[in-house]
């Protein structure tokens, strides 16, 4: 076990479809600004930066380098971690690490994205491998849906039930000054959309943003000296397994139920869906917010449309998820999993203003990735 | 009233388009290039078998991840299987392999190949106005001219 460590500050970019005043560089030096400000701290406390996207996007390979005037890295040692769409994770996870191993006190960990610089679904396609599965592999969505109807021939699950989350999800948004997409929307509405690939229709897939977030990791004895209340990490499970897509179990989602089940262990958590109080979890389309939560063992597989339908997961229920409005609402992919960890941080610290969830002591965050790779945190109120 | 954003778009702020092409040739290894070799002579699809798990791969490759091993008995596979997740795409998007966009409607889907222990990645065609549903038979048409590439298998057909 390493130091104790604890998230002191959080910074986020107002996420559009396309931020067209700023170059990434000033999109990722907005967000690290606000996260600096949020702890009141200078760039001069930082001792180290790690910083993640996905480099097709945007098509620059040298992210720590290019990045430097944005990240606040001048003569400072910053490193590049990409791994898909759980990058956002992963930056934060290995800022943890710095941390934690006493090399460091202040790290802080940015990930961002500027979609709207190329074709998202013809860089997604360039993760495949280029002999086997670029061919016919689609990118995101289509590899999603083949997942969902896998799923929804197992457990008799319906276009209905999937369209709940959104609903969900997307009225959570309104109260998120900073989301990407914030109208409500109703059922009717969900499954009035167009089909894009069967059977997820248009608003049951995220938006592409152009965002940035940035999240500070402290050394406990930095954290008293910044903020009364930290959001200490109390565990994080890292678990990637393959890039052939053709090795996928498509009824189950293997490396999220094992990457939950050591955080779960590690923070010494036996009852996640009555000990937790909030989750924000990478849920890129609507159908992830059923079959992953059964994954993640909030109940047995193929029952999640009923803890859904009940408002178990509202705002108010058992445990409340994506109150940001989660990935549906905004998807700036290097920076989207590292929202999720601001945001339940947000949570603990009571700084989650109209969003805000009272007396938060123990919230999960999550990535997702990749050839269906996930990353889990636990963060919470009480320093481990 | 519509609140306008800071980011919008004037007439003032610019952007450069750029297409940028890079030649790639990717390396297949033995057992790729054996896939092809045997689908271009005998139309015949080969598997590989982990020594450790007995698991069967396919398409055939040198490591098997979960046991960390190397594995080199190749297997004859069926060139029929089910499918066991499928969907139909229907918006365009960019093919980063021909820089245009690819054309829509198609099926793609996962295939449970006879013999094998995972799936193969491809393109299903039906009949036109008929569906696909997860756990159809389905089986491997050959493309007539074979050049060493996964098009060499055209398409997978409703059995």
């Amino acid at each position: 076990m390493g130091r104790s460590v604890a998230i002191t500050g959080f910074g986020q970019t107002h996420h559009a479809a396309r931020r067209w005043d700023v170059n990434g560089l000033e999109l990722i030096q907005e967000a690290v600004t606000r996260a600096l400000a949020d702890a009141g701290l200078t760039i001069k406390d930082i001792d180290a930066v790690v910083i993640g996207n996905m480099d097709h996007f945007e098509g620059i390979n040298y992210v720590d380098t290019w990045s430097i005037e944005g990240a606040g890295a001048f003569l400072k040692p910053i490193f590049k971690v990409t791994t898909g769409g759980t990058t956002g994770t992963t930056v934060g996870i290995a800022a943890y690490y710095h941390v934690a191993a006493g090399l460091f006190d202040n790290v802080l960990a940015i990930g961002w994205e500027k979609n709207s610089e190329s074709d998202t679904t013809g860089a997604i396609i360039t993760c495949s491998d280029p002999i086997w599965d670029r061919f016919s592999y689609s990118g995101a969505i289509p590899s999603l849906a083949v997942e969902a109807s896998a799923y929804m021939k197992k457990y008799g699950i319906t276009e209905k039930d999937a369209a709940r989350v959104t609903v969900r999800d997307r009225g959570n948004a309104v109260k998120n000054p900073y989301a990407h997409l914030r109208t409500a929307v109703t059922l009717e509405e969900v499954m009035n959309s167009p089909m894009l690939t069967e059977p997820i229709k248009l608003l049951d897939i995220c938006p592409r943003s152009d965002g940035a977030a940035a999240v500070i990791f402290s050394s406990a004895e930095r954290a008293a000296k910044i903020c009364r209340q930290p959001a200490w990490v109390h565990a994080v499970s890292v678990r990637h397994d393959t890039t052939w897509f053709g090795d996928i179990d498509y009824t189950e989602m293997h490396s999220l139920a094992h990457a939950a089940q050591e955080a779960f262990r590690l923070a010494g958590i036996r009852d996640p869906w009555n000990e937790l109080d909030v989750c924000e979890l990478y849920m890129p389309y609507s159908f992830a917010g059923l079959k992953w939560i059964e994954s993640i063992g909030f109940c047995k597989p193929g029952e999640a449309p009923k803890l859904v339908w009940d408002g178990a997961t509202d705002l108010g229920g058992t445990l409340p998820m994506n109150l940001s409005g989660g990935v549906l609402s905004t998807n700036c992919i290097g920076a989207t999993a590292l929202l999720r960890i601001g945001e339940v941080a947000h949570q603990i610290m009571g700084k989650a203003d109209k969003r805000q969830v009272p007396d938060v002591q123990l919230g999960m965050a999550t990535g997702f990735g990749g050839c269906f790779w996930s990353d889990v945190m636990i963060l919470g109120a009480k320093k481990p | 009233m519509m609140e306008t954003k800071a980011w919008e778009r004037d007439q003032s702020l610019l952007a450069i388009d750029e297409i940028a092409h890079m030649p790639y040739q990717w390396a297949m290894g033995l057992d790729g290039s054996k896939f092809f070799q045997e689908i271009k002579e005998r139309e015949v699809l080969l598997g590989i078998k982990c020594p450790k798990c007995h698991k069967v791969y396919v398409p055939p490759r040198r490591l098997c991840g979960p046991c960390f091993t190397k594995m080199d008995e190749l297997v004859e596979l069926g060139r029929e299987g089910y499918v066991e997740a499928v969907t139909l795409v229907n918006y365009p998007f960019i093919d980063p392999d021909t820089g245009d966009r690819r054309p829509v409607p198609y099926i793609y889907g996962y295939i449970k190949l006879d013999g094998a222990d995972n799936l193969f990645s491809h393109i299903i065609r039906t009949k036109p106005g008929a569906t696909i549903n997860v756990g159809d038979r389905v089986r491997a048409i050959f493309a007539k001219d074979k050049k060493g590439r996964i098009q060499d298998i055209t398409f997978f057909e409703p059995i």
